[in-house]
């Protein structure tokens, strides 16, 4: 379904940070993208999605295809109609907008009013908490709705993969379980899911394929089950030495970006 | 004889009142602010452009209303025998058409490539296209102004007038308490439309996405929202929001004979209402708008100073302007930073 081959990306025409990637995802499985800060994941995903421009980057080498279909040079819009949504890190709700709005502003593409209301309908089912609060302002959610709603948002758009960077960033640990349930339960109901993530083992309990990339290079990539028996990946994503000590990333994350293109 | 007697004693208890005056010239002259004040505020929010053209395509657009009502006469020429109310509307219909497409050609030639620049930068463009704007529209008007065609003209309604007239439509001659301008009434209900036309369409599909680009561009594409488009859309409203100021200015009581090159002169008074209103906020444009309005008129009426002659209304505005800016630098309703980060 998504065939990411031997990709390029070059920020401000002199920073390589992508430096030849390759990721599939089948149709109907999981995929984990795991790397530590700075690694290249949200390049990555902008790449697919088509936000580079804003970010003065640039695919400099290789192709991305989507079903079958090279996508890319094709606007962030016409891939979104494609089937092809994400959930931006940091969860980027429209603060000023209430949770019902979000939701029809991330219904946008979808202009047939009955397939709106279905979508709707889902994810109020599957976010409850949502359904509670319709009329709130998304800036007041706490971070496990907001998340929730960014996730709902994406939904909107019935995609047909969905692509999630860092999903469980900030959250506790009930909420991270309750964000894994929710993409597995979103998996089943036959959306292709790219998870993007810094916590391994939520990642890779879930995924049928993991890639593990360090300074815009795939260094690993193989079944869930090796990869978290893998030593050095015990290591570096578990935050587990050889001798047991901890190691943690919640120490070195996060500062958070959040650059606004236009200013 | 006696309810003649009546009548004559009457007519020399009747005297302007002051007040009503200041009040229905406040109301006029807010409606002005306001609506110039809104196309403003609409175009910066969803692009974040200050648009100093906006007083130029106010010009502008009232002469596309003048040269559609009366100088080649669309579609009026084509519906002979049709209302005159009817055939004029349709030609402000036109002449917004026309403006909208102005402001959605000056967003794609010039301010698509600013995209990303500094606010300050752009900023800069809009004052080059104000030159550019200003200058064809002067050009086009001429030396004489030419009338809006308006089907309003001088008329107004009289409240508790001589000769035993209450309430009624009256010539310039009657002496009545309070006088309300044809235009006036036109005025203010237009400008309650708009703005129930823009709360529902801040409801719609588009309008929502309008937002959701205002609040976050880059969240904005990533839902398929073609930002390009809401940029189009947003200068056409705000163009169209301008022509409509234009209008406003160029008519009874402001100036009657039509559009001339004063008229973006005046709409530049628009400025302190947009400011004093908080530049992205739909409401602070609205209450902006009619408060520098009635300041203005207050004063206009009121404050007569040997030394400043009665012209001293035309600065009240950048008084109140700068009085509230010490107290409150965003203005009234404006986000206190507007840089988000
Ligand atoms: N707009 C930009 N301009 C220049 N360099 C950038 C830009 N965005 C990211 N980078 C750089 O590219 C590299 C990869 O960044 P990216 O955001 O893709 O990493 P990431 O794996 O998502 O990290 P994190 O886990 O912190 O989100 C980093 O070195 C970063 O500094
Ligand atoms: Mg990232």
């Amino acid at each position: 379904m998504l065939a990411v081959e031997n990709l390029e990306v070059v920020y401000n025409e002199v920073a390589l940070v992508l430096r030849g990637i390759s990721i599939e995802v089948s149709d109907g499985s999981i995929v984990a993208l795991l790397g530590a800060n700075g690694a290249g994941k949200t390049t990555t995903l902008r790449a697919i999605t088509g936000l580079l421009d804003i970010h003065a980057g640039d695919v400099t080498k290789g192709d991305i295809h989507f079903d079958g279909v090279d996508i890319t040079d094709e606007l962030p819009s016409k891939r979104v109609r494609r089937g092809i949504s994400q959930v931006m890190e940091g969860r980027r709700v429209f603060a000023e907008m209430t949770v019902d709005d979000n939701l029809k502003a991330g219904a946008y593409i979808n202009t047939n009013s009955a397939k709106v209301k279905a979508s709707y309908d889902r994810v109020m089912t599957m976010f409850p908490r949502l359904a509670d609060r319709k009329t709130a302002t998304a800036g007041y959610l706490s971070g496990g709705e907001q998340q929730m709603l960014a996730i709902g948002r994406a939904l909107m758009q019935d995609p047909k993969l969905l692509i999630l960077d860092e999903p469980s960033l900030g959250l506790a640990p009930l909420l991270v379980q309750e964000v894994r349930d929710v993409i597995v339960d979103i998996n089943s109901q036959g959306v292709s899911v790219l998870l993007i993530e810094q916590n391994a083992n939520m990642a890779l309990s879930i995924a049928h394929h993991g890639y593990i990339m360090e300074t815009g290079k795939m260094v690993m990539d193989g079944d869930p089950k090796k990869l978290l028996k893998d030593e050095d990946v015990k290591e570096f994503y578990l935050g587990v030495k050889a001798s047991g000590e901890q190691k943690s990333f919640r120490d070195v994350k996060h500062y958070k970006r959040r650059k606004r293109w236009l200013s | 004889m006696i309810p003649d007697l009546l009548i004559l004693a009457q007519e020399t208890t009747v005297e302007p009142s002051q007040l009503g005056f200041m009040v229905v010239n406040g109301l006029s002259l807010g409606a002005i602010y306001a609506v110039l004040a809104l196309g403003f505020v609409i175009i910066f929010k969803a692009t974040q452009v200050l648009n100093f053209a906006h007083g130029a395509l106010a010009a502008l657009g009232a002469f596309f209303i003048a040269y559609f009502a009366t100088i080649i006469n669309i579609p009026g020429r084509w519906m002979e025998g049709a209302p005159g109310w009817l055939q004029w509307s349709l030609s402000v219909v036109f002449a917004l058409l026309a403006s909208a497409a102005v402001g959605m050609l000056l967003e794609r030639i010039f301010l698509r490539p600013m995209l990303g620049e500094a606010l300050f930068a752009v900023a800069i463009v809009t004052l080059g296209i104000d030159i550019i704007i200003r200058t064809i529209t002067n050009d086009l008007i001429g030396l004489n102004s030419l009338p809006m065609g308006d089907p309003f003209g001088l008329s107004q309604i009289g409240f508790g007038c001589e000769a035993g007239r209450f309430l009624g439509s009256i010539d310039l001659t009657d002496v009545c308490t309070v006088r309300v301008p044809y235009t006036t009434v036109f005025q203010l209900s237009l400008t309650v439309v708009l703005v129930v036309g823009i709360a529902l369409f801040f409801r719609s599909r588009t309008g929502i996405a309008m937002r959701a680009t205002a609040w976050d561009q880059e969240t904005a594409r990533a839902q398929g929202i073609s930002v390009g488009r809401i940029f189009a859309l947003s200068w056409a409203i705000g163009a169209a929001m301008a022509a409509i100021g234009g209008l406003f200015i160029s008519m009874f009581p402001r100036r009657p004979g039509g559009v001339d090159t004063f008229t973006a002169f005046f709409a530049f008074r628009a400025f302190p209402a947009i400011i004093l209103g908080g530049l992205d906020s739909i409401l602070g444009a609205l209450v902006g708008g009619f408060a520098i309005g009635f300041a203005e008129s207050a004063a206009s009426s009121y404050l007569t100073f040997e030394f400043l002659g009665t012209g001293f209304g035309g600065v009240v505005p950048y008084l109140v302007m700068l009085l509230v800016l010490l107290i409150r630098p965003y203005g009234l309703f404006g986000t206190e930073e507007i840089r988000r980060v």
